[in-house]
Protein backbone atom coordinates (compact mmCIF):
# COMPACT_ATOMS: atom_id res chain seq x y z
CA UNK A 1 0.00 0.00 0.00
CA UNK A 2 1.10 3.34 -0.96
CA UNK A 3 1.17 6.13 1.68
CA UNK A 4 0.63 9.50 1.23
CA UNK A 5 3.90 11.57 2.38
CA UNK A 6 2.45 14.97 3.04
CA UNK A 7 0.58 15.33 6.17
CA UNK A 8 -2.41 17.44 4.14
CA UNK A 9 -2.99 14.05 1.30
CA UNK A 10 -2.82 11.44 4.35
CA UNK A 11 -5.41 12.87 6.63
CA UNK A 12 -7.57 13.54 3.69
CA UNK A 13 -6.93 9.86 2.88
CA UNK A 14 -7.97 9.01 6.26
CA UNK A 15 -10.44 11.14 7.24
CA UNK A 16 -12.53 10.10 3.50
CA UNK A 17 -12.04 6.33 4.67
CA UNK A 18 -9.63 5.69 1.95
CA UNK A 19 -6.45 4.51 4.17
CA UNK A 20 -6.54 3.41 7.88
CA UNK A 21 -4.67 5.44 9.80
CA UNK A 22 -3.75 1.89 12.02
CA UNK A 23 -2.02 1.03 8.55
CA UNK A 24 -0.44 4.65 8.14
CA UNK A 25 1.05 3.89 11.28
CA UNK A 26 2.08 0.66 10.59
CA UNK A 27 4.53 2.05 7.23
CA UNK A 28 5.86 4.59 9.21
CA UNK A 29 6.76 2.37 12.12
CA UNK A 30 8.48 0.14 9.51
CA UNK A 31 10.66 3.10 8.32
CA UNK A 32 11.22 3.79 12.19
CA UNK A 33 12.28 0.12 12.78
CA UNK A 34 14.55 -0.23 9.73
CA UNK A 35 16.40 3.42 9.78
CA UNK A 36 16.96 4.62 13.34
CA UNK A 37 18.85 1.98 14.49
CA UNK A 38 21.90 4.34 12.77
CA UNK A 39 20.05 8.08 12.52
CA UNK A 40 19.60 7.94 16.27
CA UNK A 41 16.05 10.42 16.14
CA UNK A 42 14.55 9.00 18.31
CA UNK A 43 15.39 8.90 22.36
CA UNK A 44 11.59 7.12 22.85
CA UNK A 45 9.06 5.29 20.06
CA UNK A 46 5.89 5.35 21.96
CA UNK A 47 4.22 2.35 19.68
CA UNK A 48 1.56 1.08 21.97
CA UNK A 49 0.13 4.47 22.75
CA UNK A 50 0.40 5.06 18.53
CA UNK A 51 -1.38 2.12 18.32
CA UNK A 52 -4.01 3.28 20.49
CA UNK A 53 -4.33 6.38 19.28
CA UNK A 54 -4.63 5.39 15.49
CA UNK A 55 -7.05 3.03 16.43
CA UNK A 56 -9.64 5.61 17.80
CA UNK A 57 -9.14 7.37 14.28
CA UNK A 58 -9.89 5.01 12.90
CA UNK A 59 -13.21 4.42 14.98
CA UNK A 60 -14.44 7.92 14.79
CA UNK A 61 -14.08 7.37 11.26
CA UNK A 62 -15.96 4.31 10.94
CA UNK A 63 -18.75 6.01 13.47
CA UNK A 64 -18.94 9.24 10.80
CA UNK A 65 -17.67 11.66 13.23
CA UNK A 66 -14.91 14.20 12.51
CA UNK A 67 -11.67 12.75 13.47
CA UNK A 68 -10.06 15.78 13.10
CA UNK A 69 -7.59 18.05 10.54
CA UNK A 70 -4.51 15.64 11.36
CA UNK A 71 -6.63 12.45 11.23
CA UNK A 72 -3.93 9.81 11.63
CA UNK A 73 -1.44 11.83 10.55
CA UNK A 74 1.97 10.58 12.82
CA UNK A 75 3.80 13.13 14.76
CA UNK A 76 7.16 13.25 16.07
CA UNK A 77 7.80 15.33 19.21
CA UNK A 78 11.19 17.08 20.72
CA UNK A 79 11.70 15.50 24.00
CA UNK A 80 11.21 19.00 25.75
CA UNK A 81 7.36 18.36 25.20
CA UNK A 82 6.02 16.95 28.68
CA UNK A 83 3.89 13.99 27.56
CA UNK A 84 1.76 12.47 30.66
CA UNK A 85 3.38 9.40 32.27
CA UNK A 86 5.75 9.32 29.31
CA UNK A 87 9.38 10.09 29.42
CA UNK A 88 10.64 13.30 29.07
CA UNK A 89 14.07 14.16 28.71
CA UNK A 90 15.16 16.93 27.28
CA UNK A 91 18.52 14.29 26.61
CA UNK A 92 19.73 15.10 29.80
CA UNK A 93 20.82 12.93 32.76
CA UNK A 94 18.88 14.80 35.59
CA UNK A 95 15.49 14.50 33.77
CA UNK A 96 16.40 10.59 32.53
CA UNK A 97 13.29 8.86 33.42
CA UNK A 98 10.51 11.15 34.60
CA UNK A 99 7.40 11.16 33.75
CA UNK A 100 5.82 14.43 33.53
CA UNK A 101 2.20 14.56 35.51
CA UNK A 102 0.20 16.80 32.79
CA UNK A 103 0.45 16.82 28.34
CA UNK A 104 2.10 20.13 26.99
CA UNK A 105 -1.06 22.07 25.28
CA UNK A 106 0.56 21.58 22.06
CA UNK A 107 0.42 17.54 22.36
CA UNK A 108 -3.43 17.91 23.46
CA UNK A 109 -4.13 20.25 20.11
CA UNK A 110 -2.22 17.35 18.19
CA UNK A 111 -4.23 14.80 19.75
CA UNK A 112 -7.49 16.27 19.49
CA UNK A 113 -6.97 16.86 15.69
CA UNK A 114 -6.32 13.32 15.10
CA UNK A 115 -2.74 12.60 14.82
CA UNK A 116 -0.71 10.18 16.34
CA UNK A 117 2.36 10.89 18.63
CA UNK A 118 4.84 8.32 17.29
CA UNK A 119 8.07 9.59 19.93
CA UNK A 120 10.03 11.48 21.71
CA UNK A 121 13.04 13.11 19.42
CA UNK A 122 16.86 13.37 20.32
CA UNK A 123 17.92 16.76 21.00
CA UNK A 124 20.97 19.35 22.26
CA UNK A 125 20.69 18.90 25.97
CA UNK A 126 17.78 21.29 27.25
CA UNK A 127 17.95 22.67 23.30
CA UNK A 128 21.24 24.10 23.85
CA UNK A 129 23.28 23.22 20.58
CA UNK A 130 23.20 23.40 17.00
CA UNK A 131 24.34 20.04 15.93
CA UNK A 132 22.05 17.53 18.48
CA UNK A 133 25.71 15.87 19.45
CA UNK A 134 25.09 17.57 23.18
CA UNK A 135 22.82 14.58 24.10
CA UNK A 136 22.65 11.80 26.59
CA UNK A 137 21.62 10.07 24.69
CA UNK A 138 24.38 9.71 21.39
CA UNK A 139 24.08 12.11 18.78
CA UNK A 140 21.66 12.10 15.76
CA UNK A 141 23.07 11.38 12.35
CA UNK A 142 21.53 13.55 8.86
CA UNK A 143 19.75 11.66 7.01
CA UNK A 144 21.07 12.85 4.10
CA UNK A 145 25.02 11.95 5.10
CA UNK A 146 25.15 10.01 8.24
CA UNK A 147 29.11 11.46 8.87
CA UNK A 148 27.15 14.74 9.41
CA UNK A 149 25.05 16.52 12.16
CA UNK A 150 21.37 17.26 11.32
CA UNK A 151 21.82 20.67 12.84
CA UNK A 152 20.11 21.24 16.46
CA UNK A 153 18.78 21.72 18.48
CA UNK A 154 15.51 20.36 17.20
CA UNK A 155 17.73 17.78 15.34
CA UNK A 156 16.01 15.06 16.07
CA UNK A 157 12.72 16.14 14.39
CA UNK A 158 14.23 17.58 11.48
CA UNK A 159 15.82 14.24 10.76
CA UNK A 160 12.31 12.11 11.51
CA UNK A 161 10.67 14.13 9.37
CA UNK A 162 13.75 14.06 6.61
CA UNK A 163 14.41 10.51 6.97
CA UNK A 164 10.30 9.56 6.82
CA UNK A 165 9.89 8.88 10.02
CA UNK A 166 7.34 10.89 10.25
CA UNK A 167 5.21 13.52 7.37
CA UNK A 168 5.57 16.21 10.53
CA UNK A 169 7.22 17.17 14.03
CA UNK A 170 7.38 19.71 16.48
CA UNK A 171 10.39 21.29 17.52
CA UNK A 172 11.23 24.61 19.71
CA UNK A 173 13.25 27.04 18.83
CA UNK A 174 14.91 30.02 20.70
CA UNK A 175 18.05 31.23 18.20
CA UNK A 176 17.23 29.00 15.60
CA UNK A 177 17.13 25.45 17.08
CA UNK A 178 13.97 24.63 14.36
CA UNK A 179 15.17 26.75 11.28
CA UNK A 180 18.61 25.84 11.26
CA UNK A 181 18.45 21.93 11.67
CA UNK A 182 15.72 22.01 8.86
CA UNK A 183 17.94 23.69 6.45
CA UNK A 184 20.53 21.08 7.32
CA UNK A 185 18.10 18.09 7.02
CA UNK A 186 16.42 19.23 3.36
CA UNK A 187 12.79 19.97 4.77
CA UNK A 188 10.37 23.18 5.80
CA UNK A 189 11.07 24.42 10.09
CA UNK A 190 8.73 27.16 10.68
CA UNK A 191 8.96 29.54 13.94
CA UNK A 192 5.88 31.21 14.25
CA UNK A 193 5.62 34.59 16.33
CA UNK A 194 6.30 34.90 20.14
CA UNK A 195 3.09 34.20 21.86
CA UNK A 196 1.16 32.56 18.65
CA UNK A 197 1.63 29.08 20.34
CA UNK A 198 1.66 27.82 23.85
CA UNK A 199 4.95 26.85 25.88
CA UNK A 200 2.96 25.14 28.41
CA UNK A 201 4.65 21.73 28.86
CA UNK A 202 7.33 23.13 26.80
CA UNK A 203 10.34 22.46 29.13
CA UNK A 204 12.32 26.20 29.65
CA UNK A 205 15.60 27.27 28.08
CA UNK A 206 15.26 30.91 27.86
CA UNK A 207 11.50 31.68 28.55
CA UNK A 208 11.35 35.14 26.19
CA UNK A 209 12.76 33.71 23.33
CA UNK A 210 11.65 30.13 23.25
CA UNK A 211 9.07 28.98 20.53
CA UNK A 212 7.32 25.96 19.22
CA UNK A 213 7.02 25.18 15.60
CA UNK A 214 6.69 22.44 13.00
CA UNK A 215 8.74 20.55 11.11
CA UNK A 216 6.93 19.89 7.45
CA UNK A 217 7.87 18.49 4.17
CA UNK A 218 5.96 21.20 2.64
CA UNK A 219 5.22 24.87 3.53
CA UNK A 220 1.19 23.52 3.07
CA UNK A 221 2.03 21.11 5.87
CA UNK A 222 3.80 23.21 8.22
CA UNK A 223 0.78 25.71 7.61
CA UNK A 224 -1.30 23.30 8.80
CA UNK A 225 -0.08 22.19 11.78
CA UNK A 226 0.55 25.64 12.71
CA UNK A 227 -3.21 26.19 12.80
CA UNK A 228 -3.30 22.99 14.91
CA UNK A 229 -1.23 24.06 17.60
CA UNK A 230 -1.71 27.76 17.39
CA UNK A 231 -4.14 30.27 18.93
CA UNK A 232 -4.68 31.19 22.72
CA UNK A 233 -3.94 29.20 25.72
CA UNK A 234 -5.25 30.53 29.62
CA UNK A 235 -2.73 27.99 31.04
CA UNK A 236 0.78 30.29 29.26
CA UNK A 237 0.14 33.95 30.42
CA UNK A 238 2.60 34.94 27.62
CA UNK A 239 0.24 33.58 25.12
CA UNK A 240 -1.05 35.57 22.97
CA UNK A 241 -5.06 36.35 23.56
CA UNK A 242 -5.96 35.92 19.95
CA UNK A 243 -7.84 33.24 18.09
CA UNK A 244 -6.49 30.49 16.21
CA UNK A 245 -4.02 31.01 13.07
CA UNK A 246 -5.32 31.07 9.87
CA UNK A 247 -3.30 30.23 7.62
CA UNK A 248 -3.85 28.19 4.72
CA UNK A 249 -6.32 30.03 2.82
CA UNK A 250 -3.49 32.51 1.87
CA UNK A 251 -1.08 29.86 0.53
CA UNK A 252 -1.82 30.65 -3.26
CA UNK A 253 -2.33 34.04 -3.50
CA UNK A 254 0.99 35.12 -4.71
CA UNK A 255 3.66 37.91 -3.78
CA UNK A 256 2.69 40.51 -6.71
CA UNK A 257 3.71 43.79 -5.68
CA UNK A 258 5.36 42.75 -2.36
CA UNK A 259 8.92 44.11 -1.51
CA UNK A 260 11.22 41.78 -0.78
CA UNK A 261 14.22 42.82 1.06
CA UNK A 262 17.32 40.33 0.59
CA UNK A 263 19.47 41.43 4.16
CA UNK A 264 22.91 41.82 3.33
CA UNK A 265 24.56 41.34 6.74
CA UNK A 266 23.44 37.73 6.64
CA UNK A 267 25.36 37.23 3.31
CA UNK A 268 28.56 38.06 5.06
CA UNK A 269 30.80 35.19 6.06
CA UNK A 270 28.36 32.64 4.61
CA UNK A 271 29.56 29.72 2.45
CA UNK A 272 29.45 31.21 -1.49
CA UNK A 273 27.24 27.90 -2.34
CA UNK A 274 24.91 29.10 0.39
CA UNK A 275 24.91 32.57 -1.14
CA UNK A 276 24.05 31.48 -4.64
CA UNK A 277 21.27 29.81 -3.69
CA UNK A 278 19.84 32.96 -1.44
CA UNK A 279 20.21 35.02 -4.35
CA UNK A 280 18.66 32.00 -6.84
CA UNK A 281 15.38 32.74 -4.32
CA UNK A 282 15.44 35.99 -4.53
CA UNK A 283 15.53 36.01 -8.10
CA UNK A 284 12.42 33.60 -8.22
CA UNK A 285 10.53 36.28 -6.03
CA UNK A 286 11.05 38.67 -8.67
CA UNK A 287 10.24 36.07 -11.00
CA UNK A 288 6.89 36.09 -9.22
CA UNK A 289 6.52 39.71 -9.12
CA UNK A 290 7.66 40.72 -6.24
CA UNK A 291 9.91 43.86 -6.00
CA UNK A 292 13.22 42.49 -4.64
CA UNK A 293 15.60 44.92 -3.14
CA UNK A 294 18.72 44.89 -0.93
CA UNK A 295 18.53 45.93 2.41
CA UNK A 296 21.04 46.43 5.25
CA UNK A 297 20.15 45.67 8.67
CA UNK A 298 23.90 46.27 10.91
CA UNK A 299 22.47 46.38 14.18
CA UNK A 300 21.88 42.22 13.39
CA UNK A 301 25.31 41.81 13.57
CA UNK A 302 24.73 42.47 17.13
CA UNK A 303 22.87 39.66 17.61
CA UNK A 304 25.23 37.06 18.79
CA UNK A 305 26.40 38.39 21.65
CA UNK A 306 23.28 39.71 22.50
CA UNK A 307 21.42 36.49 22.58
CA UNK A 308 24.90 34.37 24.17
CA UNK A 309 24.16 36.82 27.63
CA UNK A 310 20.20 36.49 27.66
CA UNK A 311 19.46 33.08 26.87
CA UNK A 312 22.48 31.61 29.25
CA UNK A 313 21.15 34.36 31.67
CA UNK A 314 17.39 33.86 31.16
CA UNK A 315 18.95 29.83 31.40
CA UNK A 316 20.39 30.04 34.34
CA UNK A 317 17.19 30.99 36.36
CA UNK A 318 15.31 28.45 34.84
CA UNK A 319 17.60 24.98 35.50
CA UNK A 320 17.57 26.31 38.67
CA UNK A 321 14.74 24.27 39.42
CA UNK A 322 16.84 21.25 38.84
CA UNK A 323 18.06 20.90 42.41
CA UNK A 324 17.23 16.96 42.91
CA UNK A 325 14.22 18.13 44.97
CA UNK A 326 10.63 17.73 43.19
CA UNK A 327 11.67 15.53 40.26
CA UNK A 328 14.52 13.74 38.22
CA UNK A 329 17.92 12.78 39.45
CA UNK A 330 19.13 13.17 42.96
CA UNK A 331 22.90 12.26 44.00
CA UNK A 332 22.11 12.01 47.90
CA UNK A 333 25.05 13.95 50.20
CA UNK A 334 25.11 14.93 53.53
CA UNK A 335 23.26 18.13 53.16
CA UNK A 336 20.69 20.03 51.06
CA UNK A 337 23.21 22.37 49.26
CA UNK A 338 25.64 19.73 48.78
CA UNK A 339 23.11 17.03 47.11
CA UNK A 340 22.01 19.89 45.60
CA UNK A 341 25.23 20.33 43.70
CA UNK A 342 26.07 16.91 43.24
CA UNK A 343 23.31 16.12 41.62
CA UNK A 344 23.40 19.23 39.54
CA UNK A 345 27.34 18.59 38.82
CA UNK A 346 26.22 15.15 37.65
CA UNK A 347 23.05 15.49 35.91
CA UNK A 348 23.79 18.44 33.25
CA UNK A 349 26.28 17.91 30.47
CA UNK A 350 29.35 20.19 29.63
CA UNK A 351 27.11 22.72 27.04
CA UNK A 352 24.88 23.23 29.96
CA UNK A 353 26.87 23.93 32.45
CA UNK A 354 29.05 26.78 30.45
CA UNK A 355 25.60 28.79 29.41
CA UNK A 356 24.61 28.17 33.22
CA UNK A 357 27.99 30.01 34.42
CA UNK A 358 27.87 32.14 31.60
CA UNK A 359 24.27 33.29 32.66
CA UNK A 360 25.00 33.63 36.11
CA UNK A 361 28.17 35.72 35.15
CA UNK A 362 26.40 37.99 32.81
CA UNK A 363 23.59 38.76 35.90
CA UNK A 364 25.81 38.85 39.07
CA UNK A 365 26.89 41.79 41.04
CA UNK A 366 29.31 44.21 38.97
CA UNK A 367 28.90 42.64 35.56
CA UNK A 368 24.91 43.16 35.23
CA UNK A 369 24.97 46.36 33.68
CA UNK A 370 27.83 45.82 31.42
CA UNK A 371 26.21 42.84 29.64
CA UNK A 372 22.76 41.41 30.76
CA UNK A 373 21.36 45.39 30.83
CA UNK A 374 23.40 45.86 27.58
CA UNK A 375 21.90 43.17 26.03
CA UNK A 376 18.38 44.04 26.59
CA UNK A 377 18.72 47.71 25.18
CA UNK A 378 20.68 45.84 22.29
CA UNK A 379 17.48 44.16 21.63
CA UNK A 380 15.64 47.11 21.56
CA UNK A 381 17.94 48.33 18.59
CA UNK A 382 17.54 45.12 16.51
CA UNK A 383 13.47 45.46 17.23
CA UNK A 384 13.51 48.90 16.26
CA UNK A 385 16.01 47.91 12.85
CA UNK A 386 13.33 45.42 12.24
CA UNK A 387 10.54 48.31 12.20
CA UNK A 388 12.55 50.41 9.77
CA UNK A 389 13.46 47.48 7.34
CA UNK A 390 9.73 46.61 7.37
CA UNK A 391 8.57 49.98 6.39
CA UNK A 392 10.27 49.19 2.79
CA UNK A 393 9.89 45.85 2.83
CA UNK A 394 7.05 42.98 3.14
CA UNK A 395 9.46 40.04 3.89
CA UNK A 396 13.42 39.53 4.64
CA UNK A 397 15.14 36.83 3.22
CA UNK A 398 18.70 35.57 3.46
CA UNK A 399 20.08 31.93 4.10
CA UNK A 400 19.47 30.18 7.30
CA UNK A 401 22.81 28.89 8.24
CA UNK A 402 26.28 29.91 6.76
CA UNK A 403 27.10 26.57 5.72
CA UNK A 404 25.49 22.91 4.72
CA UNK A 405 25.80 19.79 7.58
CA UNK A 406 28.82 19.91 8.92
CA UNK A 407 30.35 16.46 10.19
CA UNK A 408 30.24 15.67 13.72
CA UNK A 409 33.06 16.15 15.89
CA UNK A 410 33.61 18.98 13.67
CA UNK A 411 32.56 22.01 16.36
CA UNK A 412 31.86 20.18 19.07
CA UNK A 413 35.39 21.32 21.41
CA UNK A 414 35.26 24.87 20.33
CA UNK A 415 31.90 26.42 21.30
CA UNK A 416 32.07 30.46 19.80
CA UNK A 417 32.44 28.44 16.31
CA UNK A 418 29.11 26.12 17.27
CA UNK A 419 27.37 29.36 18.53
CA UNK A 420 28.53 30.81 14.93
CA UNK A 421 25.98 28.87 13.20
CA UNK A 422 23.00 30.49 14.78
CA UNK A 423 24.10 33.79 13.38
CA UNK A 424 21.19 34.29 10.77
CA UNK A 425 18.51 32.79 12.96
CA UNK A 426 19.00 34.19 16.19
CA UNK A 427 17.62 38.22 15.65
CA UNK A 428 14.10 36.55 14.82
CA UNK A 429 14.01 35.41 18.50
CA UNK A 430 15.26 38.61 20.05
CA UNK A 431 12.64 40.78 18.30
CA UNK A 432 9.70 37.47 18.90
CA UNK A 433 9.14 37.75 14.89
CA UNK A 434 8.09 34.85 12.74
CA UNK A 435 10.57 33.17 10.15
CA UNK A 436 11.16 30.23 8.32
CA UNK A 437 13.48 27.59 6.71
CA UNK A 438 12.78 26.15 3.11
CA UNK A 439 14.89 23.91 1.41
CA UNK A 440 16.27 25.48 -1.62
CA UNK A 441 18.32 23.04 -3.86
CA UNK A 442 21.64 22.02 -2.54
CA UNK A 443 25.31 23.20 -2.18
CA UNK A 444 28.80 22.05 -3.86
CA UNK A 445 29.20 18.99 -1.32
CA UNK A 446 25.29 17.71 -2.61
CA UNK A 447 24.03 18.68 0.55
CA UNK A 448 20.67 20.22 1.25
CA UNK A 449 20.50 24.23 1.76
CA UNK A 450 17.64 26.55 3.40
CA UNK A 451 16.90 29.98 2.83
CA UNK A 452 15.37 32.04 5.47
CA UNK A 453 12.15 34.70 5.32
CA UNK A 454 11.29 36.66 8.19
CA UNK A 455 8.05 39.00 8.80
CA UNK A 456 7.44 41.42 11.59
CA UNK A 457 5.13 39.97 14.59
CA UNK A 458 2.04 38.14 13.62
CA UNK A 459 2.52 38.34 9.57
CA UNK A 460 2.70 34.58 9.62
CA UNK A 461 0.20 35.29 6.23
CA UNK A 462 2.86 36.86 4.54
CA UNK A 463 5.59 34.87 5.38
CA UNK A 464 4.23 31.59 4.49
CA UNK A 465 2.89 33.18 0.85
CA UNK A 466 6.58 33.66 0.38
CA UNK A 467 7.48 30.67 1.50
CA UNK A 468 4.90 28.82 -0.74
CA UNK A 469 6.41 30.83 -3.77
CA UNK A 470 10.12 30.03 -3.33
CA UNK A 471 8.80 26.58 -2.20
CA UNK A 472 7.27 26.09 -5.97
CA UNK A 473 10.73 27.37 -7.61
CA UNK A 474 12.67 24.95 -5.51
CA UNK A 475 10.35 22.54 -6.93
CA UNK A 476 10.91 23.14 -10.89
CA UNK A 477 14.94 24.04 -10.17
CA UNK A 478 15.13 20.34 -9.07
CA UNK A 479 13.04 19.16 -12.00
CA UNK A 480 15.67 21.48 -13.97
CA UNK A 481 18.66 19.82 -11.95
CA UNK A 482 17.36 16.87 -12.07
CA UNK B 1 30.89 51.92 28.61
CA UNK B 2 34.53 50.42 29.31
CA UNK B 3 35.05 46.69 28.78
CA UNK B 4 34.87 44.57 31.60
CA UNK B 5 38.01 42.62 32.75
CA UNK B 6 39.15 39.65 31.38
CA UNK B 7 37.26 36.43 32.92
CA UNK B 8 39.66 34.66 35.47
CA UNK B 9 39.69 31.08 36.88
CA UNK B 10 38.95 32.48 40.16
CA UNK B 11 35.66 34.49 38.25
CA UNK B 12 34.48 30.70 37.70
CA UNK B 13 35.00 28.96 40.36
CA UNK B 14 33.25 31.45 42.60
CA UNK B 15 29.93 31.46 39.14
CA UNK B 16 30.16 27.49 39.66
CA UNK B 17 29.62 28.03 43.54
CA UNK B 18 26.69 30.85 42.86
CA UNK B 19 25.40 28.12 40.61
CA UNK B 20 25.76 25.36 42.72
CA UNK B 21 27.60 23.22 40.06
CA UNK B 22 30.93 21.27 41.22
CA UNK B 23 33.86 21.25 38.38
CA UNK B 24 37.17 19.54 38.13
CA UNK B 25 40.39 21.15 37.94
CA UNK B 26 40.19 20.28 34.31
CA UNK B 27 36.76 21.43 33.70
CA UNK B 28 37.87 24.75 35.25
CA UNK B 29 41.02 25.33 33.32
CA UNK B 30 38.54 24.34 29.97
CA UNK B 31 35.39 26.51 30.92
CA UNK B 32 37.94 29.92 31.58
CA UNK B 33 39.15 29.48 28.33
CA UNK B 34 35.91 28.94 26.57
CA UNK B 35 34.05 31.70 28.28
CA UNK B 36 36.60 34.74 27.66
CA UNK B 37 35.89 33.68 24.22
CA UNK B 38 32.86 33.59 24.19
CA UNK B 39 32.65 37.05 26.75
CA UNK B 40 35.46 38.75 24.43
CA UNK B 41 33.03 38.21 21.67
CA UNK B 42 30.13 40.05 23.72
CA UNK B 43 32.71 43.25 23.92
CA UNK B 44 30.93 44.39 20.72
CA UNK B 45 27.73 44.82 22.69
CA UNK B 46 29.23 45.44 26.26
CA UNK B 47 31.20 48.62 24.48
CA UNK B 48 27.95 50.18 22.85
CA UNK B 49 26.78 53.54 24.51
CA UNK B 50 23.24 52.89 24.65
CA UNK B 51 22.28 54.63 28.01
CA UNK B 52 19.70 56.37 25.99
CA UNK B 53 18.33 53.30 24.87
CA UNK B 54 15.31 51.71 26.92
CA UNK B 55 16.29 47.81 27.91
CA UNK B 56 13.55 45.44 26.10
CA UNK B 57 13.36 41.95 28.07
CA UNK B 58 10.32 40.77 26.47
CA UNK B 59 9.50 41.27 22.62
CA UNK B 60 5.58 41.22 22.91
CA UNK B 61 5.17 42.17 26.15
CA UNK B 62 1.56 41.69 27.73
CA UNK B 63 0.34 43.12 31.06
CA UNK B 64 -2.07 42.00 33.49
CA UNK B 65 -3.16 39.35 31.99
CA UNK B 66 -6.41 37.60 33.57
CA UNK B 67 -8.70 34.82 33.61
CA UNK B 68 -12.11 33.75 34.77
CA UNK B 69 -12.06 33.03 38.49
CA UNK B 70 -13.17 29.22 38.23
CA UNK B 71 -12.10 26.37 39.81
CA UNK B 72 -10.36 23.94 37.32
CA UNK B 73 -8.71 20.59 38.54
CA UNK B 74 -5.32 20.87 39.46
CA UNK B 75 -2.49 17.91 39.10
CA UNK B 76 -2.91 14.59 41.02
CA UNK B 77 -1.11 15.15 44.48
CA UNK B 78 0.02 11.36 44.07
CA UNK B 79 1.25 11.47 40.54
CA UNK B 80 3.27 14.96 41.28
CA UNK B 81 4.90 13.18 44.15
CA UNK B 82 5.51 9.48 42.50
CA UNK B 83 8.10 11.60 40.18
CA UNK B 84 10.11 12.67 43.62
CA UNK B 85 13.24 11.36 44.15
CA UNK B 86 12.52 11.24 47.93
CA UNK B 87 9.10 11.61 49.98
CA UNK B 88 8.05 11.17 53.52
CA UNK B 89 4.41 12.07 54.51
CA UNK B 90 2.96 13.06 51.08
CA UNK B 91 5.97 15.92 51.10
CA UNK B 92 9.41 16.06 48.89
CA UNK B 93 12.04 14.83 51.88
CA UNK B 94 15.78 16.31 51.58
CA UNK B 95 18.87 15.93 53.72
CA UNK B 96 19.52 18.25 56.17
CA UNK B 97 19.62 21.71 55.94
CA UNK B 98 23.09 22.90 56.32
CA UNK B 99 24.19 24.42 60.03
CA UNK B 100 20.93 22.63 61.54
CA UNK B 101 21.18 19.72 64.06
CA UNK B 102 20.40 16.50 63.07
Amino acid sequence: MTVPRSAFDLAAAVRSGETGALDVLGTYLAAIDAGDGEINAFNLVTREAAREAAIAVDHKVAAGEDPGLLAGVPVALKDNMCTRGVPTTCSSRILDGWRPPYDATVVTRLREAGAVVVGKTNMDEFAMGSSTENSAFGPTRNPNDTSRVPGGSSGGSAAAVAAGFAPVALGSDTGGSIRQPAALCGVVGMKPTYGTVSRYGLVAFASSLDQIGPFATTVADAALVFEVIGGHDPADSTCLDRPAPRVLSVLDEGIQGMTVGVLTEFLDGVDADVVARTRQAADACAAAGARVEEISVPEVRLGLSAYYLIAPAEASSNLARYDGVRFGLRVDAEDTTAMNTATRSAGFGAEVKRRIMLGTYALSAGYKDAYYDQALRVRTKIIDAFDRAYRRCDVLLGPTAPSTAFSIGAKSSDPMSMYLSDVCTIPSNLAGHPAISIPFGTGDDGLPIGVQLLAPALAENTLLRAAAVIEAAANSMEGREG
Amino acid sequence: MASAPRLTRDDVAHVAALARLHLTEEELDLFTGQLAEVLDHAADVAQLDLADVPPTAHAMAVTNVLRPDTVTPTLDRDEVLAAAPSVEDHRFRVPRILGEAP
